[in-house]
């Protein structure tokens, strides 16, 4: 995209129909590193990609516990993200608090969404520069939507967004006709290949990958690293070659620091200290 | 002109009564599970414990409306809590939760009467006990509801530790073994039963100790 006259601000319209401002925002949803959906009749995995910034720093948290029964995976601006989760864990706790009961996930997607279109219809604010990916179950089965920064989600069987998305949208696309069915373990390994898609040659290693899963009688949580090792090493989904030889050891270290600290903390949220 | 009263009082009294001991590595919380209303009785069946941490359980009586809005309130926060520090509530955390919670309302109060239980950091056993507006201590063991004023005086003499004026400072933690504090807990829900009309049907117990939470029941006089 180029500049021009029309995408100073959010509220001005483009000859052409555009809002300049809300696909800018869309754009850094682009730009954020990779993360993935899928979804089985009766659970459903979020994966991402964890690329510290350094050697010397933790990675970002990008995958959110919301509630028992929903969670939601991000890509771009991770702070909108974060400030959208505490929102989302609100809404989940008040609806709890007043009918007994969870939070239906497609409630929640929409007031996501109206709480996104008012940051496009006002000239004091900016979209949210951060899409969702918002995993949950409730009464009517599993879900997995899609929310943009414009205030549009979608529901998807199988969905992956951020930098190095559309190879894992190919994957996912060959694939997805088969997950309605599939295993949980099954639906673990699907979402490893598709990380390892977006990865364009760099082994795939538990320290540069979270998945999480939520799904019947399982609630809402965060793989511990082991388990997704072990996971990679069973199906034997390593990458074709070596990266580059620095950037493999800084994610490895990177993962290390958040490994130690996942251990003193608990195994819903393994994040470093550093994260919150 | 004599001033107007209310012919009508937002507060009922669901009786029951409610006791706590802390021992060196446990907590004995216990209640029993009538719910009555002026002479009669609700139900013979009603849980006043509820657990809000992983190591921290409260037991509740006063009006039990009141008891399940504290109960909703707390597990809520709690829930706060987790989100953003990552952990599960200490006892000692929740106890001031709780009393913040409880003076909030200090002006149209929770009517509850409450003892907080469970593990301290450390996993030494730990007794909170409330008044109805939210002033709290730390003690070795306490009672509340209607059969507290029985209970109470068999608990100073069982447990009391000799006068805090005493140095070196004494514990209140009891030496008790944790089998042999459950045995004193039945033995003294059996004796209020005897005299409290609202106390009765069966007791609650619940245990906390570095195994994590479990619960027994008794049965007490169905009168």
């Amino acid at each position: 995209m180029f500049r021009n006259q029309y995408d100073t601000d959010v509220t001005t319209w483009s000859p052409a129909g555009r809002l300049f401002q809300v696909e800018y925002a869309m754009e850094a949803v682009k730009q954020g590193s990779a993360a993935i959906g899928l979804r089985s009749k009766t659970h459903i995995v979020l994966g991402c990609v964890n690329k510290a910034n350094s050697e010397l720093s933790s990675h970002q948290k990008k995958i959110f516990k919301v509630d028992d029964h929903i969670g939601v995976a991000i890509a771009g601006l991770t702070a909108d993200g974060r400030v959208l989760s505490r929102y989302m864990r609100n809404e989940c706790i008040n609806y709890s608090f007043t009918y007994e009961s969870p939070l239906p996930v497609g409630r929640l997607v929409v007031q996501l969404a109206d709480k996104a279109q008012v940051c496009t219809q006002r000239s004091w604010k900016r979209p949210y520069g951060v899409g969702l990916l918002v995993a949950g179950l409730d009464e009517s089965g599993a879900h997995l939507y899609y929310n943009c920064p414009s205030g549009n989600y979608f529901e998807y069987q199988a969905f992956a967004i951020g930098s190095r998305s559309q190879a894992a949208k190919t994957y996912l696309e060959r694939r997805f006709e088969n997950f309605s069915d599939s295993s949980r373990d099954d639906l673990v390994k699907d979402a490893l290949m598709a990380i390892r898609e977006t990865l364009q040659g760099e082994t795939l290693k538990s320290s540069i990958c979270t998945v999480a899963v939520v799904g019947v009688g399982e609630p809402f949580h965060i793989l511990e690293q082991e388990t997704v090792q072990q996971m990679i090493d069973a199906f034997e989904i390593v990458g074709e070659q070596e990266g580059p030889a620095a950037e493999p050891d800084a994610a490895a270290a990177a993962g290390q620091e958040a490994a130690a600290a996942d251990q003193g903390g608990s195994t819903e949220e393994g994040v470093a200290p550093m994260d919150i | 002109m004599t001033k107007q009263q209310a012919n009508w009082s937002p507060y009922d009294n669901n009786g029951g009564s409610c006791v706590a001991i802390a021992g060196a590595d446990y907590c004995v919380i216990a209640a029993d599970t009538r719910m009555s209303t002026g002479y009669n009785i609700l139900t013979r069946e009603y849980s006043k414990i509820c657990k809000l941490a992983d190591k921290c359980v409260m037991a509740s009586s006063g009006f039990q409306a009141d008891v399940k809005a504290l109960q909703k309130q707390l597990a809520a926060r709690h829930l706060i809590y987790q989100h953003q520090h990552n952990k599960q509530m200490s006892c000692p955390a929740m106890a001031q939760l709780l009393s913040n919670t409880l003076y909030y309302k200090r002006f149209f109060p929770y009517y509850s009467f409450n003892v907080l239980g469970g593990l301290d950091n450390e996993g030494k056993g730990c007794v909170f006990t409330y008044d109805a507006v939210g002033s709290y201590e730390k003690v070795g063991y306490s009672s509340q509801g209607s059969g507290s004023t029985l209970i109470t005086p068999f608990l100073d003499n069982q447990l009391k530790s000799p006068s805090p004026l005493l140095l070196p400072a004494q514990d209140a933690v009891t030496p008790l073994g944790e089998a042999e504090a459950i045995d004193l807990i039945k033995t003294v829900f059996a004796s209020a039963s005897e005299r409290d009309i609202y106390t009765g049907d069966k007791i609650e117990i619940v245990v906390v100790n570095a195994d994590g939470i479990r619960r027994e029941y008794m049965e007490l006089r169905k009168d």
